[in-house]
């Protein structure tokens, strides 16, 4: 099976800094380094932490002209696509026609092209998806000549300044092209740790000497998966697969703010996407379960799949946990689940039926840890 | 030093034996954050499980190594899990046990059988 799997670029870096390597979305890829899941993601919240994300999907997405590009878009996400201004970027999700999410995303424009990230395990899905219902209005390709990296942490800015000083002036969620130690890269101030960072795509012929120069720097450390999950899980944010899938629709995933005014009922672009009646019908009349975090009370860990219970004895269950785990920063275990809305009201107890043993678990405000991002007053005005 | 092939390691102190996990298991599992040991005076057989450990990465159990009485458990580990990690083969052991058939031990395997094991 071990052959079959796909292998980034960055696959003998991985091995020469002692990854344990594990199959993920039909990629090798690293699970932890020497130093740990732990210390790794001490070290993201603490330092800079660099993550190889080259398995996810890179694809740029032309049109005539960006509101050509952004009319035949804005059917398949909710999101206002029209109204980006150039240079900047937003997170978003390809909903199906029931009301499910096929795929989260982030979709940046640069100049009169739309370059979108995905993830990984979705990569033919949504690939396969965006040619049916673009083309031929939009040419759609997929930046298999492109790595994709994440510096992620306190120490990323200055790290990355001593590249290029242009970075330090870029906002949360711009995306530029800059060049770093000289080459051409595409770089955006995001991540998916809860850290304030950076992802970096670049061409694959500079992608080697240019990670190689970042790991060499004194506060930059090579950062597994195991990590990124307990980091992201940390930050509030949803792993496409467990905390959302195609039956699961952003209204029950608690993604309603990524959803504007624009795109809602009443608005000036208002429906006319994928799942619209479904989805804009829960924003109105509600729904019967929502994505909750769940702090569980005791030190055992409730991971994904636990079912969730109103009290110690009923056979109903009311929810089950999509993602959990220990949360290092806040030392803690962590989860998110979904719950039926009657139990979603944070401060709500809830069961998790662990190994048998029904353990107390507390319904939590999002995130467990609170994001460190670079946003400035005009933030608003220049989005 | 015995030896089990679920990688316990057990030491015979007077009557009792220690029981703990090797160097070579608590790196396997990696940083361990939850334990829960078995409650003293509890009688088991040989392969019950009776602790839960669970590390960043996954839930494992220890299985007994062997039949008798449960007489002392670690609580710093409980209290400060990464002490599996730390120090596996002394101050992160698991429990005590009072053997009940003492000859369950000369089936374990010594420590170059066990490094044979591990490769």
């Amino acid at each position: 099976m071990k052959s079959e799997l796909k292998t980034t670029p960055f696959n003998d870096l991985h091995i020469e800094n002692g990854a344990t390597m594990m199959a993920f979305a039909g990629y090798n890829m690293p699970l932890n380094y020497t130093f740990g899941i732990l210390k790794e993601h001490q070290h993201t919240r603490t330092q800079a932490g660099l993550f190889d994300i080259s398995h996810m999907g890179q694809v740029l997405i032309r049109s005539q002209s960006w509101s050509a590009l952004a009319q035949q878009f804005e059917k398949l996400v909710p999101q206002d696509v029209l109204n980006l201004a150039d240079g900047r970027q937003r997170y978003g999700f390809l909903t199906t026609d029931t009301g499910g999410i096929l795929d989260d995303i982030i979709f940046a424009r640069r100049k009169e092209t739309l370059f979108v990230v995905i993830n990984a395990a979705n990569k033919t899905v949504v690939i396969r998806h965006l040619r049916d219902q673009l083309q031929p209005a939009c040419c759609v390709s997929e930046c298999k000549d492109r790595a994709l990296i994440a510096l992620q942490g306190p120490k990323a800015e200055f790290e990355l300044s001593k590249m290029n000083q242009k970075v330090v002036g870029m906002q949360f969620m711009d995306n530029r092209s800059v060049e770093l130690n000289g080459m051409p890269v595409w770089i955006s101030r995001s991540g998916y740790t809860g850290e304030d960072g950076y992802e970096i795509s670049m061409p694959l012929d500079v992608s080697q000497s240019l990670v190689r120069a970042l790991i060499a720097r004194e506060s930059v450390q090579l950062i597994g998966l195991g990590a990124r999950d307990s980091l992201r899980l940390e930050a509030g944010f949803c792993l496409h697969g467990h905390d959302i899938d195609v039956d699961i629709s952003p209204v029950e995933a608690s993604l309603s703010w990524a959803i504007p005014k624009v795109r809602r009922k009443n608005g000036e672009r208002g429906g006319a996407f994928r799942g619209e009646s479904i989805i804009l019908g829960q924003l109105i009349n509600g729904v019967s379960r929502q994505r909750v975090g769940l702090m569980p009370n005791g030190r055992s860990l409730m991971r994904a799949g636990v079912t969730l219970y109103a009290n110690e004895k009923d056979c109903h269950s009311v929810g089950r946990i999509t993602s959990g785990g220990f949360g290092p920063t806040i030392e803690k275990p962590v989860a998110m689940g979904m719950v039926n809305t009657a139990y979603a009201k944070p401060g709500t107890g809830l069961f998790g039926d662990v190994r048998g043993k029904r353990l107390p678990v507390t319904v939590a405000t999002l995130p467990f840890v609170v994001a460190n991002i670079k946003r400035d007053q005009n933030q608003r005005i220049r989005s | 030093m015995k030896y089990t092939e679920e990688h316990e390691w057990l030491t015979e102190i007077e009557n009792m034996v220690v029981v703990g996990i090797t160097a070579y298991a608590a790196e396997q599992l990696g940083d361990v954050v939850f334990v829960e040991l078995p409650a003293i005076g509890t009688t088991v057989a040989k392969d019950d499980e009776i602790v839960v450990i669970e590390s960043v990465k996954a839930a494992s159990d220890i299985l007994s190594p062997l039949d008798g009485e449960i007489i002392e458990v670690n609580n710093a580990i409980v209290e400060s899990p990464a002490l599996v990690n730390e120090d596996p083969e002394g101050d992160g052991w698991f429990f005590k046990i009072m053997p009940s058939n003492r000859l369950q031990l000369d089936d374990l395997m010594n420590l170059s059988e066990y490094q044979q094991l591990i490769g």
